[in-house]
């Protein structure tokens, strides 16, 4: 108390970097203990860089999906009385609780080929999701789209709903109010929920294994990759996951200062 | 449909998280009677006989009981030998228990692929070469796993280029796929199927003789309860053992 | 465009009810304490909020009558709001916040930002239509509001505390440039405030609104010189008393007696000017008949005399120079005599 520097208080200062220690170890981990030497080879194979694209084509396809959905679900959460509104926000933090592997065993339930809905589409349309790529961006849209929705929802919670009156006033329907004034006014939310869902989607595993199995160029995604190089050679499995780490961090830095950068 | 969920969730949630808690084993060399706990990792193929050999073991040594983690075999390997306390280790693949122990391994079973099929062989399948026409959804164990190392040898004897739809990272996970419809199809372990006869149907191919998997036990050197493990192991190797592994679809050798 | 509205609005306990008539090119300011229901008339004028019953008749069109099935949404009104913040749409710059009325019409881009540079120009700020609202003074982004809700040509303009946000030195600029546009505007203009200098200078008549109900209503004027609430003439600075007079003597129902210059008879208002009060350490000898012992409850200085709250039979404020304070030594709780010539006392029927 007596020095200025003595009132940041050590009680939070402690644990706030003991928390840091937590997260950053097992990266450094992964760093120290990667075969170095044999690096470039392991890049090398082909079956590395099939697995990453097919990675970022399925993390951002999903990430657009949970978009295209996901904002209008969270407009209608916070912004519309509709009966059953509060077990419908439940539902949706429900894929965050579910263990993954019960969330891609839920969607063969449904979307399989003997499942809920599936059996229709594959009678009447021949469209079987299971084992396809678009399965794995299913997957992963169901485990991520929660990040999404409850990030805009706080958004739209955050902005002044009256700026969509004074917009009505000025003559603008509820969808131009929508799309010209609210859209723009939570856009940071927008893009914070867009990049944690992207994460989210990238990172899939349980759902993805489960629901649309393992195959490379089509299902095989980085960590489908990285778990089953773990079977057999553990340094793989640390090269690719230091992949996956590099190509995520230089996405998210470069994001973070072209979208969220320009709010400060 | 909600059972075949959990037995397909059960092998993966083990294996994620079986090695983690473990109250401290009894002291080793307590005498004739088995006591205090014995921690045995199993290959995931072994879960339903060790399940029912534990339960016969504790009835037997009433000091004992004993704790399983079932995995994929490679998984195990690792997570012993980043230093999960396990007694016995018992393996689909001898490749997998040559990673954690040189010595002391014995052969006590052998497993045969068999394809699994829906109830009733609705694809009226007869041979491995069925299960590459183009209408037969296939799957397979991936290769790293033991399962996938003995099927891609069954299709190299029988020069077939298998073209499966999934290679999933265990076989239980893979069985699951037939029991659910997804696939018509998949190269299991005969055990396997006879555990789940009541969803899937097995077919038996002559290319399986070629491709066996040996199942070496051990009681592993840094065990915390080796007496316990060591009786475990003997228990395992008895005609009592055998019995059980036998009526499951297990070979002896 | 003549407006013309029963408003009924129940929220709750609250209860509103004004009858509001407002001819094309008039202003009319609805004056009252914060609470009071001004902004819910104003809402359900808009359309942001439904009537409960009663009817809004806009330019001969019915707009709202819950009784009829009619209610026009917000976006189908012709009516120009400007909000006590403003509510500039912080991602566009003042000009797109002009346009985007007209774009909401359907007017193409160049036509409503032609149209929207204009108006820009014609509030004096031409050079900052570029600007995004938070590079905009107060001052400024006021004025850009007046210019995106007169841009849409509506014929009902609301304004919902227009200089509220503003300090004091650029309310007396922009008050006056507000009362050159409401002039040159064409339809009919609703404003809601508590400042009565606002509805004095703005406003051709007044309706006073106090707990959901119009207590007076008038020509500025008239209000500001009959008052007939202790609200009002607490705004327009006047002492009011209730009473019943018999000729030139007034009983006061709260207690004390006030002589006027001018007979009447019955229930009535009486008032008289703070300024009109003299206060005296003894008794004063001679004329005042309305001459009465009080005791001093406040002192603040205003600008140019300090204004004295004094409790007694009857309660009054007073207003004086501060030589007067400093000679007569004014503190808290001290006693002294008040006067008050009966020819500046005021007194109408209620």
């Amino acid at each position: 108390m007596r020095a200025v520097r003595a009132r940041v208080p050590v009680v939070l200062l402690i644990p706030a970097f003991i928390g840091l220690a937590f997260l950053v170890l097992p990266m450094v981990g992964l760093v120290i203990r990667a075969p170095w030497s044999t690096l470039v080879d392991q890049l090398a194979t082909a079956e590395v860089g099939e697995a990453l694209r097919l990675s970022l084509i399925c993390a951002t396809s999903a990430t657009a999906i949970c978009l295209v959905l996901g904002v209008p679900l969270a407009w209608m959460l916070a912004r519309t009385e509709l009966p059953g509104r509060r077990v419908a926000r439940a539902f949706v933090t429900v894929p965050l609780v579910l263990p993954p592997v019960v969330g891609g065993v839920a969607l063969l339930l449904v979307f399989g080929r003997r499942g809920v809905l599936g059996q229709y589409l594959d009678a009447w349309f021949g469209i079987s999701l299971p084992f396809t790529t678009a399965g794995v961006v299913v997957a992963e849209a169901f485990v991520a789209m929660p990040f999404l929705v409850i990030a805009v929802e706080g958004a739209l919670r955050g902005a002044d709903p009256r700026f969509e009156e004074a917009a009505a006033t000025l003559g603008a329907s509820r969808w131009t109010a929508f799309r010209r004034v609210t859209l723009p006014t939570v856009a940071p939310g927008i893009a914070a929920g867009s990049v944690l869902c992207w994460a989210r989607a990238l990172g899939e595993f349980g759902a993805t294994i489960t629901f649309a199995g393992n195959y490379p160029g089509t299902t095989q995604t980085m960590p489908l990759a990285v778990y089953l190089a773990l079977e057999q050679d553990p340094d793989s499995a640390t090269v690719l996951s230091l992949v996956l780490l590099a190509v995520s961090i230089v996405i998210l830095v470069s994001l973070r200062d072209r979208w969220i950068g320009t709010r400060a | 449909m909600k059972k075949l969920a959990a037995l397909l969730v059960a092998p993966i949630l083990l294996a994620g998280c079986g090695s983690s808690e473990q109250p401290p084993a009894a002291p080793s060399g307590a005498g004739q009677p088995v006591t205090g706990e014995v921690t045995v990792f199993a290959a995931a193929s072994l879960t339903e006989t060790f399940t029912q050999l534990g339960k016969d073991f504790e009835a037997a040594n009433p000091g004992a009981k004993v704790k399983f983690n079932f995995g994929g075999s490679s998984a195990l390997a690792q997570q012993i030998n980043q230093g999960a306390p396990a007694d016995v280790f018992a393996s689909a693949s001898p490749a997998n228990m040559k990673q954690v122990a040189e010595t002391g391994t014995v052969t006590f079973v052998k497993n045969k692929l068999q394809i699994a099929v829906g109830k009733g062989n609705p694809h009226k399948m007869a041979s491995l070469a069925d299960v590459l026409k183009p209408e037969i959804k296939l799957a397979l164990c991936a290769e790293q796993v033991p399962c996938g190392a003995a099927a891609k040898k069954a299709f190299e004897v029988a020069k077939l280029t298998p073209k499966p739809v999934t290679l999933e990272q265990d076989v239980k996970a893979t069985l699951t796929k037939v029991k659910l419809g997804e696939v018509d199809a998949a190269l299991v372990y005969e055990t396997d199927v006879s555990a789940a006869a009541k969803d899937v149907d097995g077919v038996d191919f002559p290319e399986a003789a070629q491709a066996v998997n040996d199942y070496p036990i051990v009681t592993l050197p840094k065990a915390r309860n080796a007496s316990g493990g060591k009786a475990f192991m003997d228990f395992i190797l008895s005609d009592k053992g055998r019995q059980v592994l036998t009526k499951a679809g297990f070979d002896t050798p | 465009m003549t407006l013309q509205a029963t408003l009924n609005v129940h929220i709750g306990s609250f209860v509103l009810t004004a009858d509001v008539e407002v001819e094309p090119g008039t202003t009319l300011a609805l004056l009252g304490p914060n609470g009071a229901g001004k902004s819910t008339a104003l809402r359900a004028l808009a359309g942001l909020r439904p009537l409960s019953s009663g009817m809004i008749e806009l330019g001969g069109r019915l707009v709202d009558a819950p009784e009829k099935g009619v209610f026009v949404p917000p976006e189908q009104r012709s009516v120009g709001v400007v909000f006590q913040d403003y509510l500039l749409f912080g991602h566009m710059s003042a000009v797109d916040n002009v346009a985007f009325g007209l774009r909401a019409r359907g007017m193409r881009k160049r036509e409503a930002n032609a149209a929207a540079a204009e108006w820009l120009d014609r509030v004096g700020l031409a050079a900052q239509a570029r600007h995004r609202p938070r590079q905009l003074s107060g001052g400024q982004a006021q004025r850009v509001a007046l210019a995106r809700a007169l841009a849409i040509q509506p014929d009902l303009l609301l304004l919902d505390e227009p200089l509220a946000a503003l300090d004091a030195a650029t309310r007396i600029q922009i008050r006056a440039q507000l009362r050159k546009h409401l002039d040159a505007y064409e339809g009919a203009t609703v404003l809601v405030t508590h400042d009565p200098l606002d509805a004095m200078v703005l406003a051709d008549r007044l309706l006073v609104v106090e707990n959901g109900s119009v207590v007076q209503a008038g020509s500025p004027a008239e209000i500001a010189k009959r008052p007939r609430t202790d609200y009002i003439a607490a705004l327009v600075g006047l002492n009011l008393y209730r009473g019943t007079a018999d000729g030139v003597s007034i009983k006061l129902d709260d207690g004390g007696v006030l002589t006027t210059a001018h007979r009447i008879d019955g229930p009535v208002f009486v008032t008289f000017p703070p300024t009109a009060v003299s206060l005296h350490k003894t008794r004063p000898e001679g004329s005042p008949r309305n001459t009465w012992l009080a005791e001093v409850a406040g002192i603040e200085q205003h600008a140019d005399t300090v204004r004295v709250r004094l409790t007694g039979t009857p309660d009054l404020l007073a207003d004086v120079t501060t030589a007067a304070v400093a000679e007569l030594r004014l503190t808290s709780g001290q006693q002294v005599w008040v006067t008050v010539k009966a020819t500046e006392t005021h007194a109408y029927p209620i």
